[in-house]
């Protein structure tokens, strides 16, 4: 076994918990850079002709705003618990593969770095800083994102970097699905699973396979701009709304992505906290994989401004429409397990319960855009920046931030202060509110999305300041959390083992969990294994010392080593040079052979 | 690779790799099924030739196609091999397998050039496009394929390959037969319904 301090024990490690955290602070520094994008945004917006970035450098912030908020800080902050407590809830000591899970972690931190890289690297293409961000938006539609209209690096990077990251998300996919149908401990039947582990495996179903679908989408694009081939150009015969069906393929289903892991947090919070076992389970659970199955079927909502057809357009409508029925059921049921709950009204519930409020208003906005007629006057305004925002902040960052309140001290062994976290929500809360639901009307009034800066007539002066307003409250609230986590780590109460009173099995073993998690492999015999129900009292939590020694796994350098290759690939493109694309290849092709054979037991 | 050795208990029965591995065909289908669907949806929609009927050549590629049905034969026999501790076979029809993989490949490689040769490159037309991006990812993943039995094989002439990686093999196979029967799909859908 390898050391268990030091940096070395950081690069090499494969335990879950560890690469969970790593990808908890990873994902943290990425969303105060893509907060820091938007307020800067919000900022230029403040006011009619803002002046303080140009045109150019506003298409980028936009665009690595989106990019960054999406693929670098809500999927892995999701992803940062599912690593770090869904082993913990069916009862296993780790992933299915911990290298493979090593491997995701690192192509993540590159690919959001190669990404980033982009707002430094103008030297290297003889421009200067800031200006070859990519800016494309954060949809990258063909044809404005080809060679022909987007001559500079810019695109490049966000392609290679979407590519590069997705191949993160891939590899974590398999080996999430195969740990929760595979290594669950005795009794942990699928039905007795907590609902965000069930969130999490319908997550990684989603993953797998929405993910080869932009895959393809984002090779065309690179080989139309790097190889000279046709796939999106008109003038070839080809239709750039192809990249729109691919990229909304994949795109939609995204969404519940993003959703679907803060619908689980809040099915896990909500009953801890009132006392109450989830009001319908099943009912819970099932919606859960309805809208995932369901996520597949309502892409074409996204483009009903390109004029699909009537019976086109009729049957997205419907679908949309449809997919809202079992959000709305999920709705109830949470709210049905407040109902006559023991409530204690924690910063995790407040979340919880901002998560739904919040959640109401974007899913609202949301069916008012299934509507095609209705929705030809939203596209491209602030209307859908409102609900967008509606659902991702007020849906999936109230939810992480309530599983972060929830779960931190299991992952710390340190509880955050109460206080501090009531003045994060209720400012988060307000400013979120001033910042995004002005939008509506700025939408409505005619503001169109992705336009650096407006004119006084337009009349949306005022509530673009109310925006900005609340955009900086925000600010300030996360400001506070930062204050709360950092403050945690010397002046935080020390948690118990449990200091919720939670039924699921992550609060069986102490905090921070020993590194291989349970001293003896729980069986579990119902849904609430913690909690005393009709039919049996609570589970007897592991001993604090394992009766036998148990074979932790050792650390590798190799998935660091193998992930490691593909951003070099990608420079390699990026540069045009062949040599460093070979170097690249053989980093991907040892690391890949050493781990294969290298001794390791799981 | 303990976990098949060891018989290792999972929840559901099944060995963790080898449900990793359905999973990444699932996968894979989607993969394969948005390049098939682009190669559809842009059929017949190239503004300069060479068109589909002038270049390809399905006398040639049947002759490839029915190569590497037989190495999915092979790859059916090596399993079978290895699975009962033969491993005078198990190696013999490994490197067959592979043998029969490369000369897909090849053929490929000579597909390719003679296409070239006739005025189709990636960047003629939509076809150009749309074809030798979906036949080189497959091509690709027969390369990975093509490396990986070697490796069994080289694996066996060492002697560390017996009836203990009976799993490794077959998950090798599973992925073998995928690209396989993607082929078929392929050849369908490019060369016989044209």
């Amino acid at each position: 076994m390898s050391d268990t301090r030091g940096l070395a024990s950081w690069l090499t490690t494969t335990d879950h918990k560890r690469i969970g955290l790593l990808y908890f602070w990873t994902a943290l520094g990425f969303f105060l850079i893509g907060g820091i994008e938007a307020l800067v945004i919000r900022a230029q917006l403040a006011q009619p002709d803002g002046h303080i970035v140009s045109a150019e450098t506003y298409n980028q912030l936009f665009t690595m705003h989106g990019t960054t908020m999406i693929f670098l800080a809500l999927m892995p902050l999701g992803a940062s618990f599912f690593n770090y407590i869904m082993p913990l809830q069916i009862g296993a000591r780790d992933v299915a593969f911990p290298r493979l899970n090593a491997f995701s972690y690192w192509v993540f931190l590159f690919g959001g770095l190669l990404l980033n890289a982009s707002w430094f690297a103008g030297p290297l293409f003889h421009a200067g800083m800031l200006n070859v961000a990519p800016n494309g938006g954060w949809f990258g539609y063909a044809n404005l994102t080809e060679r022909q209209y987007s001559p500079g690096p810019n695109i490049d990077f966000w392609v290679l970097g979407l590519q590069v990251l997705g191949i993160s998300s891939l590899a974590a996919g398999f080996n999430f699905i195969v740990t929760i149908l595979n290594m669950r401990a005795p009794g942990m039947k699928m039905m007795r699973l907590p609902v965000f582990t069930w969130m999490t495996l319908v997550t990684q179903f989603l993953i797998v396979t929405a993910f080869p679908v932009i895959t393809v989408g984002l090779a065309f694009l690179t080989f139309d701009r790097f190889f000279g081939t046709h796939f999106y150009v008109r003038e070839a015969g080809a239709t750039p709304i192809l990249w729109q069906h691919l990229f909304w393929l994949f795109g939609h289903p995204e969404v519940y992505i993003l959703i679907l892991p803060a619908m689980g947090v809040v099915s896990d919070v909500l009953p801890t906290f009132s006392r109450k076992p989830l009001f319908g389970y099943t009912v819970v659970v099932y919606s859960g994989v309805l809208i995932g199955l369901m996520s597949w079927g309502v892409w074409s909502h996204h483009m009903f401004a390109v004029g699909l057809g009537p019976i086109a357009d009729s049957v997205f409508a419907g679908t949309t429409m449809l997919i809202a029925i079992p959000t709305g059921v999920k709705i109830f049921n949470w709210i049905g397990t407040l109902w006559g709950g023991d409530i204690r009204g924690t910063t995790a519930l407040l979340f919880a319960v901002g998560f739904i409020a919040m959640f109401i208003i974007g899913g609202l906005s949301g069916v008012s855009h299934a509507s095609p007629p209705a929705d030809l006057q939203q596209t491209d305004t602030y209307y859908v920046v409102a609900h967008i925002h509606y659902v991702f902040f007020g849906g999936t960052i109230f939810g992480l931030f309530a599983g972060i309140y929830y779960w931190w001290p299991k992952m710390t062994g340190r509880l955050l202060s109460e206080s501090l976290g009531k003045w994060h929500f209720w400012l988060q809360f307000v400013g979120m509110n001033l910042a995004f639901f002005p939008m509506h009307f700025i939408g409505l009034l005619g503001m169109p999305r992705r336009v650096y800066t407006y004119s006084p007539d337009l009349g949306v002066g005022t509530l673009n300041l109310v925006s900005t307003i609340g955009a900086f409250l925000i600010a300030l609230s996360i400001l506070l959390f930062l204050v709360n986590l950092l403050r945690s780590r010397t002046h935080g109460q020390p948690a118990p083992n449990d200091p919720w009173g939670g039924a699921t099995l992550e609060w069986s073993v102490s905090s921070p969990p020993p590194v291989y998690n349970f001293s003896v492999i729980p069986t579990v015999t119902s849904r609430l294994p913690r909690w005393t129900t009709e039919h049996h009292g609570p589970m007897r939590d592991p001993p604090a010392m394992p009766p036998a020694p148990i074979h932790v796994p050792g650390g590798s350098w190799w998935p660091l080593v193998a992930a490691l290759g593909l951003p070099v690939m990608a420079l390699a493109l990026l540069t045009h040079t062949l040599w460093v694309a070979f170097v690249g290849l053989a980093l991907l092709i040892v690391g890949i052979y050493c781990w294969a054979f290298e001794p390791f037991e799981v | 690779m303990t976990h098949a050795a060891t018989g290792h208990h999972t929840s559901m029965g099944l060995d963790n790799r080898k449900m990793a591995f359905w999973t990444f065909i699932g996968s894979e289908c989607l993969l394969f099924g948005s390049l098939i669907s682009t190669y559809l949806v842009y059929k017949g929609r190239s503004v300069v030739g060479p068109y589909p009927p002038e270049i390809l050549n399905i006398p040639f590629t049947s002759v490839s196609t029915f190569d590497l049905l037989m190495s999915s034969l092979m790859m059916v026999l090596a399993l079978a091999a290895v699975q009962r501790g033969d491993m005078k076979w198990g190696k013999i029809w490994l490197f067959s397998t592979a043998l029969l993989g490369l000369v897909f490949l090849g053929g490929q490689v000579l597909e390719f050039t003679e296409f070239v040769h006739k005025g189709l490159t990636i960047s003629t037309n939509l076809f150009g496009c749309t074809f030798f991006v979906l036949t080189g990812t497959h091509g690709a993943h027969v390369a990975v394929g093509v490396l990986w039995l070697l490796t069994l094989w080289v694996r066996a002439l060492q002697g560390k390959l017996g009836p203990a990686n009976a799993m490794t093999v077959e998950i090798t196979g599973l992925y073998w037969h995928f690209v396989d029967v993607v082929w078929i799909v392929i050849f369908t859908v490019v060369y016989l319904i044209q």
